[in-house]
């Protein structure tokens, strides 16, 4: 069993968490804009990596907040965590990225 | 055969001999039985060292072959010695002999045999061996079917290992949750080692071994000692230290039996199986569950049987298990044994039984030039020894009675000389040792294979861990112990402690010399002409369907394994496994890791389902929601349904009445005159805050700014590909403050998706969300006398003008606080009364007081569905099934068509949605009105005689009305809406019905009834 970080309460076991797939997927502002194509996207499309891993976590028997870790798929180690909001670390040996103003 | 006493035990060893003594407590006989006759051993016996004591051999039946098996090894390796253990429904099924300890009355039966062991019809098996060839199963599979199903049955019943017992289990079992800095897997002198250097720095250690106690391999050795001590002594010293730390837990009969994620094992504690009898307010099993900062393996390592012509007689055993038999239990497992062997191990089995009072046979030795230290004492004991020589074969009827040796050629692939019989009574077997990487490899590490010493040792760790001792390739006792040491304190380190490596005590251990490593010994014959030569014992797979395999075309051992079953027995190949690999590699002709390594899984030994279980279960296993009203329910003779995890009343049966004639009285009374409806368990949620009107304006899909305060709106909630969640009527109960009601299964994932959005989409918006679920009691008063029941409770103006259909008011009913809502959901006038929940049970009694006069009738969920439907109001989740649009239902009504966004809106717009040919909601009327349609039942609109037919639908709701006075059904079809009037077909089983197609409602179609 894996342990998950929470940034609120600390390490805990996984099977207090909620799993949300892929972070960084924000909802489009404006919906009506996207085209049938791009709302799909949005809808289904997930980029499935293997390897470091930007995703979401939700402490469903703790706190209740979302958050993001970065988590390898394959490993399962546990590199990052950040609150919704904060700017995503770095993946493992990658360059600090400059804050990406329309995700969230 | 029951009742017979056997005679005293002759394979004890007697005090005449110095070491003969062993750790079972003499002076503690013990009796029990075993296949109904009676044998006494010793505390401190295992079923398997008391069985030998009594020279009992013959011991269990093979799972295919049904041939006679004994004992093979000394602990949780043993294949053949599989037990059924029975204590009235305490049955259990395939437990080792190895691992049962001995207590007074204790029952033990073997398996696989009828109707009894020494003679076994299933042995016939045996001379039909040609009908079980590798890949049995798949071949048979290719048969058809109808052949395989004739001769399922025969071979369910021939094949099988012990019975599954037949009751419920009557014991307990606990689980406990542990965190600590170390765990040690394993208490042999590694173990002890690394346990004692990380507890000596203050971290928290948890010490676990599977065996009844402490030291491992060092409790079977008599030619060592650490410290000037012998071993023993050495091992009493460790753990007498470790117990006086108040840091360390120190687990007996305790097996780490599995290694996941994040360095989180579980461990199988049997806490009161070695008693015998069932112990007041103590568990029978343990599950620990350990997250540990750092973990140390000291698995140890699993002797190597050597593969020959038929070695799995009775009485061919591990060379280590027989010298732990003698050294630790004071048994002689054979008066006469020959010892087979590829290194200087053997020679320590020989020393040690020549040295109890054993006749050594002979040792027959596979390498050409032995010699060193335990050579020499050999041979100046004046034992036998035949160099370079193989055992051709093992002779004897259920019990080995000699053995064929001959000498073999220089490559050691053939023989070179004849073949000579020699008298023996046991053949011990010394093939050299295997880590027992099996948690090193449960915890993905990958495992290298060492070509010049034919092992697999831990290669690169994926958790934070590391392995010392056997374990980890180091065989001798002093590099054992100097490694946990040593790694013991760097685990510490690691973990954040400080501490020295205490200093390694001398150890005075035999010297031994290199092994000769042969796979397969050379017989008279080629494998599989006459003979068998084992590979895996329990699940019955020989040298020669291992070499079928290789002729048939598998390359993998992956592919070898599930084709012949070698390794998949309970015993996962503990034995077996490495012998397989090499014997399939070397018959192909390559290289062993081009055969690749089999990876094991949890659990290390089998583990009863209740230790998993623990105490979630029966009423334990799932909680079961109920209502305030539930008491006043079963007073009064309802029945119950499950909803998701809430309890609810189906119906009231009057005496004599069945579940048709109570429904419809119910739903009579409920639009004749009122009945009354517990809808506690509807799931309610408060959402409050400046933005609480927005944010339902994007959830939902209709518009909720402007409503009134005390005006309640039904609300219909999509995802965003535009599929109805989940629906639900919701009030405003201030500027700042909903009260949203959800369906009683949708309740939690609904809170869910609206915390989610307003914590990553919208955290601009100010809203606070709480469950309210369980604070409110409901009871819905219902019907056209409701308005007459509530004014007798209530001052409030319950006029359609003053109180109007979709409010609230607030007010008292009965005297208790209460918020009353004038919604529906017959489609009749309804109040439904909410009340703090420690009222709702004194609501409910003083609205049936209050009713009595007008013949106030409670029902349950069964009527509730038949009023729904009549009025043709869906249930989400039953009418639809997350693939079904608003508009689909015919409700493009909710659908707001000036918002710009909502959850839901874009999704309905894609051009697949617009598909008139959808499948939609429609009614459907049967021809005969008495015939309820089955739910799920397919329609049609091509009949033929059988499938496949072109489907258009199901039927989701179907019901007798005893309102409308006919049967009635929901269903969704393709092009649903553009078909009313339609004549279509619902197939059943042997006949079919014809539907006629209508609108979806059945009752009071222009909703006049609302106010009563
Ligand atoms: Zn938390």
């Amino acid at each position: 069993m894996q342990q998950i970080p929470c940034p609120w309460c600390g390490p805990r076991d996984d099977w207090e968490f909620h799993y949300g797939a892929e972070a960084h997927v924000a909802r489009p502002e404006t919906p009506s804009d996207k085209s049938d194509e791009d709302w799909m996207g949005y809808l289904y499309l997930r980029s499935n990596t293997k390897g470091p891993f930007r995703e979401r976590w939700m402490h469903a028997a703790g706190c209740r907040r979302w958050f993001n870790v970065i988590r390898n798929t394959v490993s399962h180690e546990v590199f990052a965590v950040y609150k919704i909001g904060e700017t995503p670390p770095p993946l493992p040996g990658e360059a600090p990225a400059a804050p990406d103003t329309t995700e969230r | 055969m029951t009742g017979m006493n056997s005679p005293h035990q002759t394979n004890r060893i007697t005090g005449t001999h110095v070491k003969g003594g062993g750790r079972v407590d003499r002076s503690r006989p013990v009796s029990f039985t075993f296949d109904g006759t009676s044998f006494s051993g010793f505390e401190g016996d295992t079923l398997a060292s008391a069985l030998l004591a009594n020279d009992v051999h013959l011991i269990g039946r093979s799972f295919k072959y049904h041939r006679p098996r004994g004992l093979l090894g000394l602990g949780s390796e043993e294949p053949n010695a599989l037990i059924q253990l029975a204590r009235g429904n305490r049955t259990e099924p395939n437990t080792r002999a190895t691992q049962i300890e001995l207590f007074d009355g204790l029952v033990a039966q073997s398996q696989n045999r009828w109707p009894c062991l020494k003679f076994d019809v299933g042995a016939v098996n045996q001379l039909f061996h040609k009908l079980f060839p590798a890949g049995f199963y798949y071949k048979t599979f290719m048969w058809p079917a109808s052949f395989w199903m004739a001769y399922e049955h025969v071979i369910r019943h021939a094949a099988g290992l012990g019975k599954a017992p037949e009751g419920p289990d009557p014991d307990r079992y606990e689980r406990m949750h542990a965190h600590c800095d170390i765990l040690v897997a394993g208490g042999g002198p590694s173990g002890l080692a690394a346990a004692l250097a990380a507890a000596r720095t203050g971290a928290r250690v948890i010490l676990a071994d599977e065996s009844t106690e402490f030291g491992g391999s060092l409790l079977s050795e008599d030619d060592v000692e650490i410290d000037g001590l012998p071993a023993a002594d050495w091992v009493a010293q460790v753990v007498a230290e470790l117990r006086s730390m108040p840091e360390v837990t120190l687990l007996t009969r305790s097996t780490v039996n599995g290694y996941y994620d994040h360095n989180y094992l579980t461990i199988a504690e049997r806490v009161t199986d070695h008693i015998g009898a069932v112990v007041p307010n103590v568990p029978r099993q343990r599950i620990w569950k350990v997250r540990a900062k750092r973990v140390v393996l000291a698995t140890g390592t699993i002797e190597r049987p050597l593969v020959f012509r038929d070695n799995d007689r009775p009485g061919v055993m591990l060379s280590s298990a027989v010298r732990g038999y003698a050294v630790r239990y004071g048994v002689l497992a054979g008066q006469r044994p020959l010892i087979v062997t590829s290194n200087d191990d053997g020679y320590r089995t020989a020393l040690a039984m020549h040295d109890r009072g054993a006749r050594i046979a002979c040792i027959v030795d596979l390498r050409t030039e032995p010699d060193g230290a335990l050579v020499d004492a050999a041979r100046s004991r004046g034992i036998e020894i035949h160099a370079g020589h193989s055992l051709v074969g093992s002779l004897g009827r259920g019990r080995v009675q000699g053995a064929e040796i001959a000498r073999m050629t220089g490559d050691g692939t053939g023989l070179n000389g004849a073949v000579r019989r020699v008298d023996c009574d046991l053949i011990a077997m010394a093939g050299g040792f295997n880590p027992t990487v099996h948690l090193f490899s449960q915890s993905r590490g990958k495992l290298t294979w060492d070509p010049e010493r034919f092992i697999f040792v831990p290669g690169t760790n994926h958790e934070p861990q590391v392995s010392v001792g056997g374990c980890n390739g180091d065989f001798t006792v002093a590099q054992a112990i100097k490694d946990g040491l040593q790694k013991g304190v760097e685990m510490a380190r690691e973990a954040g402690f400080t501490g020295r490596k205490p200093a390694a005590p001398e150890v005075s251990e035999p010297k031994s010399t290199a092994e000769r490593t042969l796979w397969l010994l050379p017989s008279t014959r080629p494998v599989g002409h006459k003979g068998k030569h084992f590979v895996d014992f329990q699940n019955d797979v020989t040298a020669a369907d291992l070499k079928l395999a290789t002729r048939e075309g598998y390359r993998s051992i992956e592919h070898v394994k599930r084709y012949t079953t070698t390794g998949m027995a309970t015993d996962q190949g503990k034995t077996s496994n490495v012998n397989a690999l090499a014997i399939v590699s070397e018959t192909l002709g390559v290289d062993v890791t081009q055969v690749g390594t089999t990876t094991f899984r949890p659990p290390y030994t089998p583990t009863t389902i209740g230790a998993y279980g623990g105490r979630d279960i029966g009423a334990l296993f799932d909680p079961v929601r109920t209502t305030a009203m539930d008491g006043w329910h079963r007073e009064n003779g309802a029945t119950f349904e499950h909803v998701g995890q809430w309890m609810r009343a189906w119906y009231y049966p009057k005496k004599g009445e069945t579940l048709r004639q109570a429904v419809d009285r119910e739903c009579l009374a409920a639009r004749t005159g009122v009945g009354l409806l517990d809808a506690s368990t509807l799931g309610k949620i408060d959402v409050h805050g400046p933005d609480a009107a927005e944010f339902l304006n994007r959830i939902y899909s209709n518009a909720w700014l402007k409503l009134g305060i005390g005006r309640c709106r039904y609300g219909l909630m999509l995802k965003d590909d535009g599929m109805v969640m989940d629906d639900g009527v919701t009030t405003r109960i201030a500027e700042d403050r909903f009260h949203m009601t959800t369906t009683t299964g949708g309740a939690a994932g609904v809170l869910a998706w609206m915390e989610e959005h307003l914590q990553t989409e919208w955290p601009e918006l100010k809203v606070h969300l709480t469950s309210v679920t369980e604070q409110w009691a409901v009871a819905s008063i219902v019907g056209p006398k409701s308005r007459d029941v509530l004014a007798k409770l209530n001052d409030l103006d319950l006029s359609n003008d003053a109180f109007p259909f979709m409010s609230m008011r607030e007010g008292t009913v009965a005297g208790i606080p209460a918020r009353v809502y004038r919604i529906s959901f017959t489609g009749d006038l309804a109040f439904e009364v909410n009340v703090p929940r420690r009222y709702g049970r004194a609501l409910w009694e003083a609205v049936m007081a209050a009713g009595a006069e007008f013949d106030i009738t409670p029902y349950g969920t069964e009527a509730m569905h038949v009023l729904r439907a009549e009025r043709g109001f869906i249930i989400v989740g039953q009418d639809t099934d997350g693939s079904v649009t608003p508009s689909d239902l015919g409700m493009d009504w909710i659908v707001s068509k000036t918002k710009p966004d909502f959850i839901g809106k874009r999704g309905m717009a894609r051009p697949d949605l617009q598909d008139p040919h959808r499948k939609q909601l429609v009614g459907l009327l049967t021809e005969d009105p008495n015939e309820v349609l089955p739910e799920g039942a397919h329609v049609v609109a091509d009949l033929k005689p059988q499938p496949p037919m072109v489907m258009l639908g199901h039927v989701t709701s179907s019901y007798y009305s005893p309102n409308v006075g006919r049967s009635i059904a929901l269903a969704v079809i393709k092009g649903g809406h553009g078909r009313h009037g339609q004549t279509l077909s619902v197939p059943l089983v042997g006949r079919s019905l014809k539907v006629t197609v209508c609108e979806p409602v059945f009752f009071d179609k222009d909703g006049s009834r609302k106010d009563g």
